[in-house]
């Protein structure tokens, strides 16, 4: 069999260039300097530093600060990831079932989507202030005794429900085109088959959903874990007492604020580590039960 | 095992397109009706309505005697094939078959033996536990019919079921859908636009044209006793022949030839005359006379295509003669036809009417 040769030449090395240049000062080279930081002591002023080996690790697992931290990621990713994908997939149903008057509807929804997370961590603030901020009276004038200030709870839903909003627009676009793309046929045949438009539903509907819910599933739990960032650093800043901190905004105040970049660098390979793992674990596992 | 009944029946769409103006129809018990019309007369519409897929705007349907216009698509008992096969592309064969028997709640022991045995009816036993992404157009097909079958409705509807098949495969469902229906004995409405398919499966079929029955009958009936212009030139293949005329002087005056054996006709008005290809032949001292463009060999048989002389100042009429085997005749020939005149047909050009 004869090969094809192509003559070798540094234009395609041109081309891509940019790209790789763009991979290893902005990605490759922070890890590995974060790696490499979380191998070591830093004194309190920065000048001279000590290789500890994993001293920044047991640190890092062994304090309660941290274990709160991971715990509240966990649940904060599972509920925003949950809310903001069952919200946008319930609106996306709604809307596809009046199709002829959604394009309007449709654009709406997407403003969300172009307003940045500090943006929309801002606004959010500014609802539930306890001076002007409306959903703030709103929900005193109901009964709940609302102050995101001092209670764990009540500051967990304000950022939760910020990070939900924020990200229910873009779940809606890709699940509405998602209910677009079933055949019309298909979900004729099953109105034939089957009376009940729940069990349609759960049936055909979801079931033919499935690769967008996962693709939407995986970019979800990312933009909880990192992208919602912004949301907190402009809301309740971890408070109170470190009950709304994140895993990347404890690495953050850890290192930024609190200038200990051995810790911070060895929370932020955990990290990486723990995102590894979850993304390695939804492609194992759940793309398998999702194509047909 | 049902009939069907349709009265007045009448589909106004939202933006306003008229699709079904007023349709009676009676379906016996076990009978096999094709609508057929060209694109866009209304035919899906019609059937979509049956199914409920589509509301009822005016008029009423029963089945079995029931009213059925309020009745939810599920209920109604009815088992449809799409054109696209609308398979459900996550299940698998067996449980796409399997599906409506589930939600209807049968027993599992009975859904299984049921699926096997339809599948075994329509050779698709090897593939219950293939996804229909891994099957053939001819498969998809079948399994789109097996789970119609499955469900031993009271009527099946088709719409279009063959027209994403190859020419070949095409004939050969169509030969099965009618074999199928016809040991089923159950109630079917089949809707194509394909005028062979038509007659070659219908035990009656209706002609449908913008919306309303133009006629419905047995084929045979249809061929030979169209009771309107569209019937005569949508029924046929080759299309029948149609050639303006006007009755003058007790004759019929087509272009420059005068023909006899025409009376108690309208004068001045607009006719049309219909002569089907194999009811006109080469004769020494026809009637008409055309020069021949050519001249197709289909082995049994062989058409003559002409452009018919004496009509002077018009575009020339184009005819279609069926003559008998390997016909002789060369491009640029000038013969002589003679048709029997027993089976001419005259219509009126405006309101399409037959007249003879
Ligand atoms: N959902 C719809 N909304 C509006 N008009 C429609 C719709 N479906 C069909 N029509 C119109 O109704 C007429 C009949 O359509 P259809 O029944 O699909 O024709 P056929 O199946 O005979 O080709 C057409 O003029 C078509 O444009
Ligand atoms: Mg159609």
């Amino acid at each position: 069999m004869k090969r094809v040769q192509f003559e070798r030449s540094a234009v395609p090395y041109f081309f891509v260039a940019p790209q790789i240049l763009i991979i290893v000062v902005f990605f490759l080279w922070p890890a590995a300097q974060a790696i490499y930081q979380s191998f070591l002591l830093e004194d309190a002023f920065g000048i001279s530093s000590q290789f500890v080996w994993f001293r920044n690790y047991e640190d890092t697992i062994l304090n309660f600060a941290w274990l709160q931290s991971a715990g509240f990621t966990i649940i904060f990713s599972v509920l925003v990831t949950f809310f903001s994908l069952a919200i946008a997939l319930l609106l996306a149903v709604r809307a596809n079932e009046v199709l002829h008057g959604s394009s309007s509807y449709k654009t709406m929804l997407m403003w969300a989507y172009a307003v940045a997370p500090p943006v929309a961590g801002l606004m959010g603030n500014l609802m539930f202030n306890p001076f002007v901020g409306d959903l703030y009276a709103a929900l005193n004038i109901l009964g709940w005794d609302f102050n995101q200030k001092l209670d764990a709870f009540d500051a967990s839903f304000v950022v939760i429900l910020i990070s939900v909003w924020k990200q229910v627009s873009v779940n809606f676009i890709f699940f509405l085109s998602g209910l677009q793309s079933i055949p019309k046929g298909v979900m004729e045949a099953a109105t034939l088959d089957c009376r009940s438009p729940e069990k349609r539903f759960w049936t055909i509907t979801f079931p033919l959903l499935a690769p967008t819910t996962f693709f939407l599933m995986v970019i979800n739990i990312t933009y909880a874990f990192f992208e919602t960032f912004g949301i907190i650093d402009t809301t309740t800043r971890g408070a109170p007492g470190g009950a709304t901190n994140t895993l990347v905004y404890k690495v953050y105040t850890d290192g930024f604020l609190g200038a200990d970049l051995g810790g911070s660098s060895a929370q932020s390979v955990i990290l990486m580590i723990m995102v590894l793992v979850l993304t390695v674990f939804q492609f194992r596992f759940i793309e398998r039960k999702v194509h047909y | 095992m049902s009939t069907l009944t349709l009265s007045g029946v009448n589909k106004r769409y939202d933006n306003g397109a008229h699709a079904v103006r007023g349709v009676d129809m009676d379906i016996t018990d076990g009978e096999l009706i094709v609508f057929v019309g060209p694109s866009g007369c209304g035919k899906s519409t019609l059937l979509r309505m049956v199914a409920g897929l589509e509301s009822i705007t005016e008029g009423e349907m029963t089945i079995d005697g029931k009213r059925i216009n309020e009745t939810s698509p599920a209920d109604r008992d009815v088992a449809m094939v799409f054109q696209n096969y609308a398979l459900y592309p996550h299940m698998t064969v067996f449980r796409n078959m399997a599906y409506g028997l589930i939600n209807r709640g049968m027993a599992k022991s009975d859904i299984e033996a049921k699926v096997r045995e339809t599948a075994k009816m329509l050779r698709i036993e090897d593939f219950l536990e293939r996804k229909p992404a891994q099957l053939s157009g001819g498969q998809r097909q079948r399994v789109a019919m097996g789970r119609a079958i499955v469900r031993s409705p009271k009527l099946f509807l088709f719409d279009e079921p063959l027209s994403n098949l190859d020419a070949k495969l095409r004939v050969q469902m169509r030969i099965e859908i009618k074999r199928l229906q016809r040991e089923l004995g159950v109630t079917s409405i089949y809707v194509t636009h394909d005028q062979t398919e038509a007659m070659t499966l219908a035990d009656r079929l209706a002609v449908i044209n913008e919306g309303l029955i133009e006629q419905m009958g047995s084929p045979m009936e249809l061929y030979s006793d169209p009771k309107t212009l569209f019937v005569a030139s949508f029924i046929g293949s080759p299309h029948i022949n149609l050639l303006p005329a006007r009755f003058e002087n007790g004759q019929l005056q087509v272009g420059d030839t005068a023909m006899a054996g025409f009376d108690a006709l309208p004068q001045d008005v607009p006719l049309m005359l219909g002569i089907r290809p194999e009811h006109i032949a080469p004769h020494a001292d026809g009637a008409f006379e055309i020069s021949v463009d050519l001249v197709e060999q289909l082995g049994a048989d062989s058409l003559i295509y002409g452009a018919v002389a004496g009509f002077n100042g018009n575009e020339p009429h184009e005819l279609c003669v069926r003559a008998g085997e390997a016909s002789q005749h060369l491009p640029g020939e000038r013969i002589k036809l003679n048709f029997e005149a027993g089976r001419a047909m005259v219509f009126r050009q405006d309101s399409g009417e037959r007249l003879i």
